[in-house]
């Protein structure tokens, strides 16, 4: 099936000279969630703005759903709904107006029915003739999803959906969001927390200092990368490794209190078995142990060090 | 053509004008009933006729004029720069719609309101003095045509400023001298020769005394001048409005 969007080397520089995206090329698949991580800086915004039409890039083409972002803008963008990174709501208007306001933007006939349903779901209905100011900060964000959600968009930008947002909330969040590609809406969310890629995503790319680093399946990302540490409580602190266990390449942590043993999950023998085994031959005793997966945030951090 | 949207910012801008109705259409009514108080009823009175039409007569058509110009220009500019300052004109530039929708939006509503406004003062002057107007089809076309002009002008200030300062300055510094220079409150022939041609220079000189000529069929200059001066002004306008969408500029870098 053909990508939904399609970037091919997208660039992006200022007057400053700074240069904010270095030719970027991204496929984003029809119908899927895919998170966009970066450090702060990256690019990520620059470039969401330069496909949804709010700035202007200096080279490259967008492509989505087969229509150029410049030469057919108005197919293009109404297919996209874009919910940005900062609070930007009209301070006056009630709820139901601006809600209303943007499909009407956006071109569609009026379908009272319709935003009835987005600010149910989104747990607004309540507040609909409320003055937007009056909302709180999780409600302004609300307000802004069921802007860019009331004239339908084929796909949905959230620009760090969950930034200053409460834990209850951002599950809401994800819930909607899921609900959406239930739907058949691709998602395309930019985040800071890497727990929110790892809960949502089916693909993710990481960006840095204007590049594409990196583009993967969360799953295999988490194969591929993904290593699993065994950790042993010992009863009683150990100053070295007794020479037996070498092969294990063990480490020792927590001033000896602790061994580590890092294992693959995907080759077939993971080493437990004979490892416990030759622990108790040589006289360790542990009082406890747990197993960790690295993490999505370990990954991150690791590449954008590079 | 995107029908609904042009439909949805005329409504919005339009909205606003109600919400806000004390300070765009009140204040201006009561301030042009001070102008007639002090320069219809006190002074004018010491004033002998003008051309055969009394002095509180003769300022109605450059008061309107005074309240359309800057009404249009402070509404226009207001409305797209108050999104830009808030942020919210994401949405206008991620819509399918092309530039000639935004500017219909916002420019139509703020002509509308301009015009609106125009009508009301009228109609409050004839409280204060006996109207009577000779042409009233050229009087609306100088009307609407002064609206839509000083409405795009206006818009186009909104997008130039990057600050409230700004947005007042090109108001307050250049239009409102321009209006009171340009005949509100006089005819150009009541000027020393040299500065009778000085004053040719300013454009709503142009504008007021077309308008007038629509009431009393008194001029300072052709109504052909008039006409051809505004639209002269309108295209510079429009073509400024193009030249902003096509490359961006202050919206889109």
């Amino acid at each position: 099936m053909s990508p939904i969007i399609s970037v091919s080397n997208l660039t992006k520089s200022y007057a400053s000279g700074f240069t904010a995206l270095k030719g970027i090329d991204l496929d984003i698949n029809r119908g899927e969630i895919f998170a966009l991580l970066g450090p702060n800086g990256a690019g990520k915004t620059t470039m969401i703005s330069i496909i949804c039409g709010i700035a202007n890039a200096t080279s490259g083409k967008v492509m989505v759903d087969g229509h150029d972002i410049a030469r057919d803008y108005r197919a293009a963008r109404s297919l996209i709904g874009l919910v940005p990174q900062e609070l930007h709501t009209d301070a006056f208007e009630s709820v139901w107006a601006t809600v209303s306001f943007s499909r009407g933007l956006f071109g569609k006939p009026k379908n009272p029915a319709l935003i009835e349903k987005i600010l149910k779901d989104l747990s607004l209905w309540d507040k609909k003739d409320n003055k937007i100011m009056t909302l709180s900060g999780g409600m302004k964000r609300r307000v802004m999803i069921a802007k860019a959600l009331s004239h339908e968009p084929q796909i949905l930008f959230l620009d760090e959906p969950t930034a200053g947002v409460d834990v209850e909330l951002r599950k809401g969040m994800w819930e909607v969001v899921r609900t959406l590609r239930a739907a058949g809406v691709t998602v395309i969310l930019t985040t800071h927390y890497i727990e929110e890629a790892e809960e949502m995503a089916d693909r993710i790319g990481v960006i840095n200092k204007g590049e594409i680093i990196l583009i993967e399946e969360k799953t295999k990302l988490m194969e591929q990368l993904g290593k699993k540490q065994l950790k042993l409580h010992l009863q009683t602190k150990v100053t070295e490794i007794p020479a037996s266990l070498a092969p294990y390449k063990l480490e020792l942590a927590a001033d000896g209190n602790q061994l580590i043993y890092s294992y693959d999950t995907k080759s077939e023998r993971t080493g437990i078995t004979s490892l416990l085994g030759d622990l108790r031959e040589s006289g360790i005793r542990f009082s406890d142990l747990d197993t960790t997966q690295s993490s999505l945030e370990d990954i991150f951090v690791s590449l954008v060090r590079k | 053509m995107n029908f609904r949207a042009v439909r949805a910012i005329y409504l919005f801008e339009m909205a606003r004008t109600w919400r806000t109705v004390l300070q765009s259409i009140v204040s201006p009514v009561i301030s042009t009933s001070l102008y007639f108080v002090v320069f219809g009823a006190a002074i004018g009175s010491r004033i002998t006729s003008i051309e055969g039409v009394s002095y509180g007569t003769f300022i109605v058509p450059g008061l309107v004029m005074l309240s359309v110009l800057t009404q249009s220009i402070s509404n226009a500019s207001f409305g797209i720069y108050f999104p830009k300052f808030t942020g919210t004109i994401y949405e206008l530039l991620s819509a399918p719609v092309s530039y000639v929708e935004v500017v219909l939006g916002y420019v139509g509503a703020a002509a509308t309101k301009s015009i609106l406004l125009g009508l009301i003062i009228l109609a409050t002057a004839g409280l204060f003095v006996p109207l009577h107007i000779l042409h009233p089809w050229w009087m609306l076309t100088f009307l609407v045509l002064t609206a839509v002009t000083f409405s795009l002008f206006g818009f186009i200030i909104g997008i130039w400023a990057d600050g409230f300062e700004k947005l007042q300055a090109i108001p307050l510094l250049v239009v409102t001298p321009l209006t009171f220079l340009g005949g509100s409150f006089y005819s150009v022939s009541m000027l020393p020769s040299g500065w009778r041609t000085v004053t040719l220079l300013n454009p709503v000189v142009y504008l007021i005394s077309g308008f007038r000529w629509s009431f009393y069929e008194i001029s300072d200059v052709s109504v052909v001048w008039s006409l051809a001066v505004t639209f002269m002004f309108l295209v510079l306008c429009m073509f400024a409005v193009w030249w902003i969408f096509k490359t961006g500029y202050k919206l889109k870098n």
